[in-house]
């Protein structure tokens, strides 16, 4: 419904607030009057008329109100009275493509992205991001205005700028994932919706093989949720190869392959890591095969972190010492994964006072409590 | 049902920043061909207008001092990038106007463009 009065107003700030408006209506009126025959044109309908007397009290908006009447007014509200629900458009996807449009940064496009497409509140998106409410509100209302002043289209690119776009789209779902994956604690939830967004963008681009990969990839992960963490107050943080494989949700697990299998055509980084997750759920594990799929997302990459992530396999296929001149050759000191995989092949190798030194670099780089956790534990075990 | 377009078009400066050096490193045949580049995009519909700057060594700069205008010779750009010149184009939205933006040529020697849109009377 927002992502439909975004089309037609242009205007995210108004589309929000007149949505609100017809929601509250609504709450008031249904119990009484009775539900509507179509809710949802309805809605569409209250809310667009609320939008117009918005613009009406504002004259500062005199040029948009002449434009509005013009082009809607007749025209639409007649069709929206006649239309089923069936009938009103989906706009979801120009929604997702403008949020998540390149010329806003990162943390616009994620917060817009969960504002206005997944509808989460602007405090529950500022907690899940630590970030103060007020910070959180600031950059919502930046970006709207930037989409409004700088004429951010509301539409889905070209198919000659689909790829890169939805690429762009991809790495906010997969951004939002990750926030809710490492700290289950605040932002569990993100996770869920990440998953939500993984499923609507492949229903709207269903011959998209990188959007069923992601989707595959966020659904594998999850399914481990779990048995990822364990531990009194469950803030500690178990390894793969530990975790109580009873704790996984199979179910998911099957339907991730499935949709993988769907997408097996493609060959694009989120299908590969996708099918990495996969090899990882099987028992025993081919970690011959997840290194040679690693060593293609390496070369797709060209990330040194995938590269790190393939000398745990390459550890596991080869031993660790194979796997430690790969991960000494790579220039990641600032990550803490860097680190403590060094340290955990050099324990492996026998190395206890080089392992306990790496696993404090990295104890002072971990980002999240249960990391931290896990590291003093391994510390104190060398 | 079809969506009505709320789009009007927008004015945008794209202004248009270089790399100091890299136009003087051409040979002249390239010069001349630069130069034709952009005077065709002059003429591309949706062009409103646009210049070209003489260098930054012909710049002068004037500023308040103690309240009258003090006229210095400058600025002398140490920068990485010296603004050079714009085009005023007209579009419906910035993803065309980002299209336009992306066939300037100082992209190809190094440089950027940014892409602003002009104030209106009343948006």
């Amino acid at each position: 419904m927002l992502a439909l009065l975004v089309g037609y107003l242009g205007d995210f700030e108004l589309a929000e607030e007149s949505a609100a408006e017809a929601f509250a209506v609504a709450a008031r009126r249904w119990p009484a009057e009775g539900v509507p025959d179509h809710p949802a044109a309805w809605l569409v309908t209250t809310a667009r008329n609320r939008a117009i007397d918005r613009l009406r009290r504002d004259r500062v908006l005199a040029a948009k109100l002449r434009l509005i009447e013009a082009s809607m007014i007749a025209s639409v509200e007649a069709e929206v009275n006649e239309v089923g629900e069936g009938e009103i458009p989906d706009e979801r996807l120009e929604l997702i493509f403008t949020c998540c449009h390149p010329a806003l940064a990162v943390e616009a496009q994620v917060a817009l992205t969960l504002r206005a497409v997944a509808g989460l509140g602007t405090e529950d998106i500022a907690h899940a991001f630590l970030v103060s409410a007020e910070t959180m509100k600031r950059r919502l209302t930046r970006a709207k205005v930037k989409i409004r002043d700088a004429g951010i289209p509301f539409s889905v690119p070209s198919a000659g700028q689909l790829p890169e776009r939805l690429a762009v789209v991809l790495a906010v779902v997969y951004l939002i994932f990750n926030q809710g994956y490492s700290a289950p604690g605040q932002a569990g939830q993100l996770a869920t919706e990440a998953i939500r967004l993984g499923r609507v963008l492949t229903s709207l681009l269903p011959g998209q093989q990188e959007t069923r990969g992601l989707l595959a990839l966020m659904l594998l992960h999850d399914a481990r949720r779990l048995a990822r963490l364990s531990g009194p107050d469950g803030q500690d943080l178990v390894l793969l190869a530990d975790q109580d494989r009873s704790l996984w949700d199979w179910r998911q697990i099957e339907e991730a392959r499935e949709i993988l299998g769907l997408a097996a055509a493609g060959r694009g980084p989120y299908v590969i890591q996708a099918a990495i997750a996969s090899l990882q759920a099987a028992s025993p594990v081919d970690w011959p095969r997840v290194a040679v799929l690693y060593e293609e997302l390496a070369g797709l990459t060209g990330s040194p972190v995938v590269r790190l992530n393939g000398a745990v396999a390459v550890a596991e296929a080869e031993g660790p010492a194979a796997a430690l001149a790969i991960v000494d050759g790579l220039d990641l000191a600032g990550y803490p994964y860097w680190h403590s995989t060094r340290a955990e092949l050099l324990r492996r190798l026998g190395q206890p006072d080089a392992a306990r030194a790496a696993y404090r670099a990295a104890l002072d780089l971990a980002g999240t409590e249960p990391e931290r956790r896990f590291l003093r534990k391994r510390i104190a075990e060398c | 049902m079809t969506v009505p377009s709320r789009e009007t078009a927008v004015q945008y400066a794209l202004l248009i920043y270089s790399k100091p050096g890299t136009v003087e490193a051409l040979s002249p045949a390239e010069r001349e061909e630069l130069s034709r580049e952009y005077f065709a995009l002059r003429d591309e519909p949706g062009v409103l207008g646009g210049a070209g700057l003489q260098p930054v060594t012909t710049a002068t700069t004037v500023r308040l001092a103690d309240g009258k205008p003090l006229v210095t010779d400058g600025p002398f750009a140490d920068t990485k990038e010296v603004f050079g010149g714009y085009y005023l184009y007209e579009a419906d939205n910035l993803d065309q106007a980002t299209e336009m933006a992306a066939r300037i040529p100082v992209l190809r020697l190094g440089g950027t463009v940014e892409v602003r849109p002009v104030l209106g009377k009343a948006s």
